[in-house]
Order: C-alpha cells, then structure tokens, then sequence
C-alpha cells in the first residue's frame, strides 16, 4: 500500500504498462494465463495488497479475454460443443471452488496445482 | 464424452474459483486428456471463464476489493496486444503453439510452486509465534 505512494509517478507507470503489454501477449498468444501473470503485477511489481490484487486482476483480463476469443471465433477457431458443455463445467467448479476455498489448506492445493502444471507442460513441450 | 468436457470444466473452475490459474490447467486438460486442438482449447478457455468471471467480478466490486485506478493503465495496452497476439497464434501451427504452451505452463508452474512454499513456510512461522 505504502509502495504505491511512494513509487514515482512515472515508474509506477511504466510498470503498469510493461505490465500489460506482457499480460495482453500471454493471455492473446495462449488463451488464458493472463491473470496469473496480472497477480503478481499488482501485488509484488506494484505493491498492491493481495485480496485486491487478486480482484483487480480479473476485472483487468476481463475485456483482454473478451477481445481476444473474438479473435479466435473471428478466425474459425471454436467448437460450441466442447465450449458449451465446459463452461457449464467451469461455472459448476468455479461455485464449489469459491466456497471450498474457506474449508481447504490453500498452501497444499496451490503446491499439488503447481506440481500439476509442471507436469502437464513437460507432456506439452516435449511428447 | 460431453461428460469428459463437463468434468475438465469442473476441474478448471474449481481452481479458477480458488483464485488460482483455472485457464491454465483446463487448456492442457482438453488438449491432454480430451484430444482437443491447442487453437480451440484456447478459445474454449477464453469464452468459459467469462461468465463465472463476471460473476465474481461483482461479488468483488460490491466488496470493495476492485481498484479502478490500474484498469486503464492495463487493461488497455494489454488487450491491443492481446488482439495482435491472438493473431499470431492464428498463423502457427497447432503442435508448435502446444509446445510453446507447455514451456509457458512449466514456467508459471515453478513460479506458482515457490510461491505456494514461501506462503507455506510463511504460515507456520506466524503460527509459531502466536
């Protein structure tokens, strides 16, 4: 918090567009990641605090994931199928998700997540 | 297989809805364990979270949590080239763009791991003390 007002004006800035720039590649290029890279923005490159960080976050990747499915749909990429029978997926997990996160060890699913990624990019760059 | 989709969802949403990367786990999980073209995964990705996003959104703004004042700063140098990018995703190959997400995955994955240690060793310090 303090940081924020501390910070120069024009750095302050400057990270926020660097920052951006890098988010709007990862979250065009790879449909989706951009919040993940948008957290640590805010809270480590800025200083914000973590719960608004994490909010302030999505709003952010919001008209980001908007424009670039768009893009996607525009240039023949989309199945409604597969989107329609996982968003219901998502909006199902995401409740469950959002009301376990009170119950569970964050600290334990956020290491078995990370693991999961790990493992899931070796398969993808290399096999 | 329409349940396999529903359950990857599930499973995406529930991370997503913890607060933590759901995209980036339900686009290997459709490519992975679904068969699904990395283009399309992706675009699936991009148009399933909206809604639970601007749910949560809501609930987080009605809260106070949201500050205004990053939005444009971010938001509207990232979805230029957010577009731009999308683009270019457009023009590569289907297997290249997999590879590229997976050392994209690995990276965030490390990044994610030390993180969830420090916050971990970070706990048990300050139950210690308490």
């Amino acid at each position: 918090m303090e940081k924020l007002f501390t910070m120069k004006k024009g750095v302050k800035n400057a990270i926020m567009i660097a920052g951006g720039l890098t988010v709007g590649f990862a979250n065009g290029f790879f449909g989706g990641g951009g919040g993940m890279l948008c957290v640590p923005l805010l809270d480590k490159a800025l200083g914000e605090k973590t719960k608004i960080s994490h909010a302030t976050a999505m709003l952010i990747i919001l008209p980001i994931s908007i424009a670039s499915a768009v893009t996607y749909v525009v240039n023949g990429y989309f199945d409604l199928r597969i989107t329609l029978f996982t968003g219901i997926g998502v909006i199902v997990g995401g409740i469950i998700g959002a009301l376990l996160l009170k119950k569970l060890d964050s600290g334990v699913v956020g290491i078995i997540f990370a693991l999961l990624m790990v493992a899931a990019g070796i398969k993808q760059a290399f096999f | 297989m329409i349940f396999v989709y529903i359950i990857a969802g599930i499973a995406g949403g529930l991370i997503g809805g913890m607060g933590m990367g759901g995209g980036t786990l339900l686009i290997p999980l459709l490519t992975i364990f679904c068969g699904v073209e990395q283009h399309i995964a992706q675009a699936v990705n991009l148009i399933a979270f909206v809604p639970m996003s601007i749910v949560a959104i809501i609930i987080h703004a009605k809260n106070h949590l949201i500050k205004g004042a990053y939005f444009p700063w971010i938001a509207i140098p990232a979805t230029v080239v957010g577009i731009a990018a999308s683009f270019l995703a457009r023009n590569l190959d289907g297997k290249i763009l997999g590879k590229c997400f997976g050392f994209f995955l690995i990276a965030l994955g490390i990044y994610q791991l030390i993180c969830a240690i420090v916050a971990m060793v970070k706990n048990k310090k300050e139950k210690g003390e308490r």
